[in-house]
C-alpha cells in the first residue's frame, strides 16, 4: 500500500458525525404495510375522511406498481414488510410553547446544530423539525402568519388547510407516478406544508430538518410548497440519521407549484448516514421532487447537495407550464466508499420561451458508483425554448465510477438545447503542488473539491454554504491515493 | 543549510540521479546547468519530496535535519519552496483562499499567529508588487487563464509570500519574453538575503545576466560533473557542454 493510500485510508475511516440515537420512548405501529396500518396512521394523526381515502387508493395503487429498476444502482431486495411504517416520540407534539417539547428531543435537534429557537431567531430562520414521523417543532408561525404565510406541519395542514391541501396534494406528483411516491402517498405521516400569499415576499428563510431515529423505520415525509401568484420563498431542507449496521428506507415526496410571476428556490444538504467504509447499513433515499411553473414568469431552483444515504435515487424536476418560465438544477453529489448515487433532473419545457439551466457536479471516491441521470424535454408548443446542461465528474482513486446518462427529447425546432459534459481526476500533480506550499493533502483534497463545486455551492444561502463545504470535506476524508 | 551526499533516486525502476553531492550555504545562489534529460528538474522534485521519485540512496541534511524523512508539506513548511516549471492550476480555488491556507501553514510552523483578513489583504498586495502581477489575479483561480508570464510570475510572487529559506526555481526563465525575465529575476533578487539561500536550474546563461550566482554547476547524466564561479556560465553558453561532456561519455 502506498503512503498515499494509507492516508486515504485513515482518512475515510472518520466517523460520521451526527450517528448518534437519542434514546426516547416512541410509539410505533407494528411492522409490515396491509390496509389496516394505513387506517392506523389516518387515524392517529386523526385525518378527515377524504386523506384516509386518498392513502387507500395510493396503497391498492403501489401493490400493484413494479419498482423502478432501470436506475444504475444495485439494489439488494427490500422486505417491504419488514420494515416499520409509524414511529413517533411519545410525548404528545404539542407544540404551542418551547417548553413542552420534550427536552430530549430539543437536545437531539441543539446536537445536531438546530437549536430550534435562539439560533435560527438570530440568523432568521423558521425550522420546522420532523424526528421520525411526525413534526417536533414549527418555529415563528406567528411571526410569518401577519404576512398570512403558512408554514407549518403537514398533519397540521390537512387538519387546520383542507381546502389548500386537497387542492394541490397530489397536483404535481400524482399517486401512481411511480412506486415510491404511490409508497409515500399511502404512509407518509409528516413533513412541511408551506403556503404563501399573492404578492408576498417571505421575509426569512423556511427550513425543515429531517431526523431519523427510531431503528427499522421508514420515513416517508410529504412536503408540499406553494407560491401564489408574485410570491417568493426560499426553502431549505436538511436531513441526518443514526449509525446502524441495518439499511432504513427514506422515500420522501415534494411537491412544488409556482404560481404566476412567483419564484421559489429549494436548497438542500442531504447527510443521512451513508453506511460504514464497508458499505453496511446507511439509508435508501428513494425520492421523488417535482415542481411546476403554472403561471407565466414563474422560477423554480433546485439546489442540492448530496454527501450521505447509501444509495440516492433522486431527480428534483421542473415542469415549465407557463410562458417564459425558468427551471434551474445546481447539484453536487458526492459518493465514497459503497455509496451509489443516480440522480439528476427533469426539465419539461412547455411554455413558450421557457428556459432552463442544469449544472450537475459529481464527485466519485473509494469504491463508489455516480451517475448523472438527466432528461430536457421540449414540446411542441415550447417556442423558443431553450436549455443548457453541463455535467461535470471528478473522480478521486481508480476504483470508483462516474456515469452520465443526459437524454433529450426536443419536438420543437425553434428550441435551442445545450449539453457540456466533463470527466476530470485530481492529479497527483495538484496535490504536490498544493502541499509543495505547506498545505496536507486531506486539506487539499477539500480545497480542490471545494473549488470544483463552487458553482453550485454559490447557490445555496450563506450559512448551509459554509455548512455544505465542510461537509464535502468530511466526506471525503481518507479518499485520496 | 543543504548538505547532499551521493544522492541516487528513480522513477519507474530507471535511475535518474546517479550519485549526487552537493551543499548550500545561507545567503548563497547555485545555478545548475546541463543539456536536456540530465535530471535537473527531478533533482529539484526529489528535494521538494515528489513522490514520483524513488530515493534509493545517499543522504540530505536540511539545517541539521534528516530531509529524506520529511513530508512534503513538511519541507514546504520547514522554508523549502519549489517554483514549479509548469505551475498546476485548480479550477475554482481563489489564488487568495490558496495563498490564505499556505501562508498560514508557514506561520504555524514558525509559530506565528495566523494573519486578520486585513493584514493578509495588504500583504497580497504588497508581495504581488514586487513581482508586478497584477492584485486582480488574487481573485481568479489558481493559474487557471493565466498567461505563461503571468504563470512564472505567480511563482515568485508566491516565494515571496512564503518567505522560504531554500527556493529552488527550476526553469522558471523558460518562455519569459525579455520584460518577464526581469522582473521574475527583479523579484528574485529583492528576496536574496543573508539568511537564504537559492538554488537556480537553467538552460540558459541569459538568466545569470540578471541573477548573479555564487556557484555554477554542470548536472550530466545524474551528477554534478563541473562545478566552477559565475564565469563558467559564460564559457558554456559560448562553448556548449561538449569539452565537458566528452569524458563522460559512455
Amino acid at each position: 500500500m502506498s503512503e498515499q493510500d494509507k492516508i486515504l485510508n485513515d482518512i475515510t475511516s472518520k466517523e460520521y458525525e451526527y450517528g448518534f440515537v437519542t434514546d426516547i420512548e416512541t410509539h410505533t405501529l407494528p411492522k409490515g404495510l396491509n390496509e389496516d396500518i394505513v387506517r392506523q396512521i389516518s387515524a392517529l394523526k386523526e385525518e378527515p375522511e377524504w386523506m384516509l381515502e386518498y392513502r387507500l387508493d395510493a396503497y391498492r395503487k403501489w401493490l400493484t406498481m413494479p419498482l423502478p429498476e432501470w436506475a444504475h444502482l444495485r439494489i439488494p431486495p427490500i422486505d417491504f414488510q419488514d420494515v416499520i411504517y409509524f414511529a413517533a416520540p411519545k410525548k404528545g407534539p404539542d407544540k404551542s410553547s418551547m417548553d413542552e417539547v420534550d427536552p430530549k428531543l430539543r437536545e437531539t435537534f441543539d446536537k445536531l446544530g438546530i437549536p430550534l429557537e435562539e439560533q435560527m431567531a438570530l440568523a432568521g430562520v423558521a425550522v420546522d423539525a420532523v424526528m421520525d414521523s411526525v413534526s417536533v417543532k414549527t418555529t415563528f408561525r406567528e411571526t410569518l402568519a401577519e404576512k398570512g404565510i403558512i408554514f407549518c406541519s403537514m398533519s397540521e395542514a390537512i387538519r387546520e388547510y383542507p381546502d389548500l391541501v386537497r387542492k394541490y396534494l397530489g397536483s404535481v406528483v400524482p399517486v401512481s407516478d411511480n412506486f415510491y411516491s404511490a409508497l409515500n402517498a399511502a404512509v407518509f405521516s409528516d413533513g412541511s406544508f408551506c403556503y404563501i400569499p399573492k404578492g408576498v415576499r417571505c421575509p426569512m428563510e423556511l427550513s425543515t430538518y429531517f431526523r431519523i431515529n427510531a431503528a427499522g423505520t421508514g420515513q416517508f415525509e410529504r412536503t408540499l410548497i406553494v407560491a401564489d401568484e408574485g410570491a417568493y420563498v426560499s426553502y431549505l431542507e436538511g436531513c441526518t440519521a443514526p449509525m446502524r449496521d441495518e439499511n432504513q428506507l427514506h422515500a420522501a415526496v415534494v411537491e412544488i407549484v409556482v404560481e404566476k410571476d412567483a419564484e421559489v428556490k429549494y436548497s438542500t444538504v442531504q447527510n443521512w448516514y451513508p453506511g460504514d467504509a464497508e458499505g453496511k447499513g446507511g439509508i435508501y433515499n428513494f425520492v421523488t421532487k417535482r415542481g411546476i411553473c403554472r403561471g407565466d414568469n414563474a422560477r423554480l431552483s433546485w439546489t442540492q447537495v448530496e454527501t450521505g444515504s447509501a444509495i440516492t435515487w433522486k431527480y428534483p424536476s421542473c415542469i415549465l407550464k407557463g410562458d417564459n418560465t425558468v427551471g434551474e438544477f445546481y447539484s453536487v453529489a458526492l459518493t465514497n466508499n459503497f455509496q451509489q448515487a443516480d440522480t439528476g433532473t427533469k426539465m419539461i419545457h412547455i411554455g413558450k420561451n421557457s428556459r432552463s439551466r442544469i449544472v450537475s457536479k459529481g464527485i466519485s471516491a473509494g469504491r463508489s458508483e455516480n451517475s448523472y441521470r438527466g432528461l430536457v424535454k421540449v414540446m411542441p408548443g415550447a417556442e423558443g425554448a431553450r436549455n443548457y446542461s453541463q455535467c461535470d465528474s471528478l473522480l478521486i482513486g481508480d476504483k470508483c465510477g462516474a456515469h452520465t446518462f443526459p437524454y433529450i427529447d426536443c419536438r420543437n425546432t425553434s428550441a435551442v438545447v445545450e449539453h457540456e459534459a466533463t470527466t476530470s481526476k485530481i492529479s497527483d500533480d495538484q496535490l504536490f503542488y498544493c502541499n509543495q506550499r505547506g498545505i496536507g493533502t486531506e486539506e487539499a483534497v477539500g480545497l480542490i473539491v471545494n473549488g470544483y463545486a463552487k458553482e453550485v455551492l454559490a447557490k445555496l444561502p450563506m450559512e448551509f454554504a459554509v455548512e455544505a463545504q465542510k461537509l464535502l470535506s468530511i466526506s471525503l476524508e481518507g479518499s485520496v491515493g | 543549510m543543504l548538505k547532499v551526499k551521493n544522492l541516487h533516486a528513480s522513477v519507474d525502476g530507471k535511475e535518474i540521479l546517479r550519485g549526487i553531492d552537493f551543499e548550500v550555504k545561507a545567503g548563497e545562489v547555485h545555478a545548475i546547468m546541463g543539456p536536456n534529460g540530465s535530471g535537473k528538474s527531478t533533482f529539484a522534485s526529489v528535494l521538494a519530496g515528489n513522490e514520483k521519485f524513488e530515493v534509493t540512496a545517499g543522504e540530505v541534511e536540511y539545517e541539521g535535519e534528516n530531509l529524506l524523512e520529511m513530508s512534503i508539506e513538511e519541507r514546504a513548511r520547514k522554508g523549502i519552496f519549489l517554483g514549479f516549471q509548469y505551475p498546476v492550476e485548480i479550477p475554482g480555488v481563489s489564488m487568495a483562499n490558496f495563498m490564505k491556507l499556505a501562508v498560514a501553514e508557514r506561520r504555524k510552523a514558525q509559530g506565528l499567529e495566523p494573519l486578520t483578513a486585513g493584514q493578509m489583504l495588504k500583504y497580497m498586495r504588497e508581495k504581488a508588487a514586487v513581482v508586478e502581477l497584477d492584485a486582480k489575479l488574487m481573485n481568479r483561480a489558481v493559474n487557471e487563464g493565466f498567461s505563461g508570464g503571468e504563470k512564472k510570475k505567480n511563482e515568485i510572487f508566491q516565494m515571496a509570500m512564503l518567505e522560504p529559506r531554500l527556493s529552488l526555481l527550476d526553469e522558471t526563465d523558460s518562455g519569459l519574453d525579455i520584460d518577464a525575465l526581469r522582473i521574475v529575476a527583479t523579484g528574485v533578487n529583492r528576496l536574496r538575503s543573508e539568511s537564504n539561500a537559492t538554488v537556480l536550474i537553467t538552460h540558459y546563461q541569459r538568466l545569470l545576466d540578471y541573477i548573479v550566482p555564487d556557484f555554477v554547476h554542470v548536472l550530466y547524466k545524474g551528477r554534478i560533473i563541473y562545478s566552477g564561479g559565475k564565469e563558467l556560465a559564460l564559457k558554456l553558453e559560448k562553448e556548449g557542454y561538449d569539452w565537458l561532456i566528452n569524458d563522460y561519455k559512455e
